[in-house]
């Protein structure tokens, strides 16, 4: 490999440091190189004598702490955001007001599905409450004499016992159903922020 | 050996490379042959290492129409080399603790 060729690919690998970082190193191994054939040593040998270039690449990179490489980054994105900022408060009137509607209808949605759910369990307490009057009202019945309309109210709540455990299975149903939907909501939801972030 | 004492002990080399007169990258390698093989990359890694504790300084030179870098070294780098001979005096009677234990039990 030429001296060249060695310093184009180190130069290519070394793209995502910072610009000067990358100088710099590219300085040092051509300077190398460099001293090495003024020795007398071919420009072939004087580069296979520093190594492969991801071995290089590797030890530059390990050498360089963690923490800097994240400012540098952070700092490349902050370039962006200054930009993003200007947008982001000029347009405010804008995505507010949309942010704010959208979040207030997925807030009713699910009001109204569960006073929905709620409600149909209230149903269920009354009709339960009726066939427990009516069986209350029976055995007063039996006591007063009245036994004839005491017999038809417990016909009346034999039935509606008989209908609030079918309303009650319907109730669950639609209990898991809401449940089901609330979770794909919420799924639908992170998916498009997921997606967001990725771009 | 350890890596952060044989980084500490590196370091300490580059220092006494430099410290008769400037030397350039290829030059200090070549002077320290003799006692130890030091790639490029690993000296590389050193020399920033010790600029960025201003152990040293660098500046640039032009040599046969191309630039070369010099390492000049600071009176911080000095005082480095001087920690390190008296630490190391430090180390060497441990050794000789160590290694006589060692005769003792045997």
């Amino acid at each position: 490999m030429t001296k060249q060729e060695f310093l184009y690919q180190l130069k290519k690998k070394l793209s995502g440091l910072p610009k000067s970082e990358a100088e710099e190193c590219i300085a040092f191994y051509g300077e190398m190189v460099d001293d090495r054939i003024e020795e007398g040593i071919s420009e072939e040998e004087a580069v296979s004598i520093i190594g492969p270039v991801e071995k290089v690449v590797a030890e530059i990179i390990s050498s360089i702490p963690f923490s800097k490489i994240c400012k540098d980054r952070i700092k490349a994105k902050k370039k962006i955001n200054a930009w993003e900022i200007v947008l982001i408060v000029l347009g405010s009137p804008i995505w507010l007001s949309l942010a704010v509607s959208i979040i207030a209808v997925i807030i009713s949605f699910y009001a109204v599905l569960w006073s929905l759910i709620i409600s149909l369990y209230a149903v269920f307490a009354s009709i339960i409450g009726c066939a427990i009057g009516g069986v209350l009202y029976f055995f007063l019945s039996l006591f007063i004499g009245k036994s004839f309309s005491g017999f038809a109210v417990l016909g009346v709540s034999i039935f509606l016992i008989g209908f609030a455990m079918m309303f009650f299975i319907a109730c669950k149903e639609a209990t898991k159903g809401s449940l089901l939907l609330t979770k794909k909501i919420a799924l639908v939801i992170k998916k498009s922020f997921i997606k967001k972030e990725e771009v | 050996m350890d890596i952060q004492l044989k980084r500490g002990l590196l370091d300490v080399c580059v220092l006494a490379s430099i410290k008769d007169g400037d030397s350039y990258g290829y030059k200090i390698i070549k002077d320290m042959k003799p006692y130890l093989e030091m790639s490029e990359s690993t000296l590389y890694t050193i020399l920033k290492r010790l600029e960025l504790s201003k152990m040293l300084t660098v500046y640039t030179l032009e040599h046969g129409g191309r630039l070369r870098k010099y390492y000049h070294i600071t009176s911080v780098g000095l005082k480095r080399i001087e920690e390190f001979k008296k630490e190391w005096s430090e180390v060497m009677s441990i050794y000789q603790f160590v290694v006589k234990e060692e005769t003792e039990n045997d």
